[in-house]
């Protein structure tokens, strides 16, 4: 139960090279925060300076208002799951579990009567006298995690603790922390480079980006609200579509016609001062199949016909891909952003848009369809510096 | 396939033969009448312990081996404590001369010890270590570390660094990870390089027999040349035989012992398989 500050702190290796460039986070009391980021940008060293694996170069770092900057790790009562799990090979699951009570020198009742409390939370008790090597994947990832609630710590830190587990045993086990750290109500900081992840088990997520803060927001700021290119393609599965658009009087030509500025957006868009070449992006479920919109008059908004390349159905919604011709006027500079930011769904996104429709449509592959799209949803960014527009009121 | 089952158990044997056949010889000579050593026969045609009573009567054996015990017991243990924390050094931390250390160390395990026995002669003679346990100890530590080095460095690599740090935020100090998990994780290789510094210490010869001048620290291997038979006239070929035999055994009892550690890797389960 503890607040963890991380005020304005760098990492700068040896060799010069800067891992984490002043960052500043708060994360409260109880809080579930979530680093994300694609590899390289800082997130695990991140941790491993609250952890006190790595030391900090500049800034502070508080728990509990404390700074524990030069604490050692074991000073700083923090339990830590590693990507790898790191059991103890030659000790058993319940050896494992009371190492850090034993170091403490807690008395030995109370150390068992810890092993198994947590034992049975994570239905571990059968397993307690065996062997980390006689243990299953998924049994080794919950010993990682009784070994850090046994000790009751001032907070969880995660290493992408779900990694090396298979898809389906992922999915139950990211239930399973969630639930876990909503019962004992511990602060903890997890780091993954899947967004899926951030999103679902996150209560704030901060995407990192080069060793620097991209946004902190809750996952439906950072997907309704991006701060800027980076997030809005990292964020949301399949990603957002960019395209490039110029501004004109009071719209936005785009190679999906011309779309209507709303009054928010155009002030907006004033204010930033901006030039008259944007990017444009909007996500997969802002389309639909025209056909299916007519029937709803109310919707009012863009319509758009295209040739469809791929139709991939879902069963609960239907996924297609077509071209754009004049998306590539500006490719080149979402390209190397992709590449910058290691993301290849993002460079994808720039030739090939993507859009959700209902499970209902009738379009076929190969074949033109016409779509609409809701031009309230979309977002405009500043291609060079990739800020989103519509957040400058 | 059978053909192959065979062909293969037919070279496995060539290859035990040619190596147990002069374990064998020696065995055999140490088990021969000293009237019939020189028979040549495979199988001794008369077969005694008078060779074994014999080197355990006269004090000679016995006080080699007490040499050849002490000594190799000692150097092997100081080596592998030193060669501990270098090899932990060198697999985990970045530091100024890590390369000329590992340079070096190979330098000296590939200098031809001949070339030193002269030198080590004169400055043991100088600084009084001649003919002292301490004399033979200290340059078989020396030429003991390289080794040591080597293969613990390679085991302590082979330990995840992740579970130090497991063991660090888990509220050990460096020494307590270093010892309650990290040293349990690298016995094998603690057994290994102590039976390998063992094995070259006590079948050590070059300077041990350059080193020493009398039974107050001479080890088995150079005692055996100074073997005489139970008379003046007596060929010494059976208890120098016998001799072998004895020392052999310590040598076998090791590996076999260790064996089962070694190959087993206790590291396994640590991480995901």
């Amino acid at each position: 139960m503890s607040t963890i500050t991380l005020d304005h702190v760098t990492k700068r290796f040896p060799d010069g090279a800067v891992a984490v460039n002043d960052l500043s986070l708060d994360i409260g009391d109880s809080e579930f925060c979530i680093l994300v980021g694609p590899s390289g940008c800082g997130k695990s060293t991140t941790l491993n300076m609250i952890a006190g694996l790595e030391d900090i170069s500049d800034g502070e770092l508080r728990i509990d208002g404390q700074v524990v900057n030069d604490k050692a790790p074991k000073d700083r009562d923090i339990a830590m799951v590693f990507q790898t799990y790191a059991l103890y090979p030659h000790m058993t699951v319940r050896e494992n579990m009371a190492f850090a009570l034993k170091l403490a020198k807690v008395p030995r009742e109370v150390i068992n009567q810890k092993v198994e409390e947590a034992a049975r939370i994570l239905d571990l008790v059968p397993h307690l006298d065996r062997k980390p090597a006689n243990l299953s994947g998924g049994q080794r990832q919950r010993v990682a995690m009784g070994r850090a609630i046994v000790r009751n710590p001032k907070a969880f830190l995660m290493d992408e603790p779900l990694s090396n587990l298979d898809a389906k045993l992922r999915v139950q086990m990211r239930t399973e922390v969630s639930r876990l750290q909503r019962r004992l109500g511990t602060t903890t900081v997890y780091v993954t480079h899947d967004q899926t992840e951030a999103m679902t088990l996150g209560d704030r997520v901060a995407v990192l980006r080069g060793g620097f803060l991209q946004q902190f927001g809750t996952p439906k700021e950072l997907y309704e609200n991006p701060a800027n290119l980076f997030v809005a393609g990292f964020i949301g599965s399949p990603a957002m579509n960019f395209m490039a658009a110029s501004l004109e009087d009071n719209h936005l030509r785009s190679p999906l016609g011309e779309v209507p500025l709303s009054d928010r957006l155009r002030r907006a868009l004033e204010a930033a001062n901006v030039e008259r070449q944007v990017i444009m992006g909007i996500r997969p479920e802002h389309f639909e199949d025209a056909a299916l919109v007519a029937s709803q008059p109310e919707r009012a908004g863009v319509f758009f016909s295209a040739t469809i390349d791929v139709v991939e159905s879902m069963g609960s919604d239907v996924y297609v891909y077509f071209s754009l011709e004049g998306a590539r006027a500006n490719a080149a500079e979402l390209e190397e952003l992709a590449r910058e930011s290691g993301s290849a769904e993002l460079s994808s996104a720039a030739e090939t848009v993507v859009a959700r429709l209902d499970a209902a449509t009738a379009v076929r592959e190969g074949e033109q369809a016409r779509l609409w799209f809701d031009p309230a949803k979309v977002q405009v960014f500043d291609p060079r510096s990739g800020r989103n527009l519509c957040l400058a009121v | 396939m059978r053909r192959r089952k065979l062909a293969w158990g037919g070279a496995d044997l060539v290859v035990l033969a040619w190596v147990a056949f002069p374990v064998w010889w020696i065995v055999a000579l140490s088990f021969k009448d000293p009237s019939t050593i020189t028979d040549g026969s495979f199988w001794p045609t008369k077969w005694t312990l008078q060779n074994y009573e014999g080197i355990f009567k006269t004090s000679q054996f016995l006080l080699a081996l007490r040499n050849s015990i002490g000594i190799a017991v000692i150097s092997t243990v100081v080596a592998v404590v030193f060669a501990s924390l270098a090899a932990y050094a060198i697999a985990r931390l970045r530091f100024p001369g890590k390369k000329v250390l590992i340079g070096v160390s190979l330098l000296i395990a590939m200098f031809p010890q001949i070339s030193l026995v002269t030198p080590l002669f004169n400055i043991e003679r100088v600084i009084g270590l001649f003919n002292t346990w301490g004399g033979l100890i200290i340059p078989y530590i020396a030429f003991g570390l390289p080794f040591a080095i080597y293969t613990l460095a390679a085991f302590f690599r082979e330990i995840p660094w992740e579970l130090e740090k497991a063991a660090k935020v888990d509220g050990a100090t460096p020494m307590q990870a270093f010892v309650r998990v990290v040293a349990p994780l690298a016995a094998p290789g603690v057994a290994t390089s102590a039976i390998l510094v063992f094995v070259v210490t006590w079948n050590e010869f070059l300077l041990a027999i350059s080193l020493t001048s009398t039974t107050a620290s001479r080890t088995v291997p150079a005692a055996l040349a100074f073997f005489t038979g139970a008379s003046q006239f007596q060929n010494p070929i059976g208890s120098i035989a016998a001799a072998a035999v004895i020392i052999t055994i310590p040598i076998v009892f090791f590996v076999l012992f260790f064996q089962r550690r070694i190959i087993a890797g206790l590291t396994s389960g640590a991480v995901k398989g």
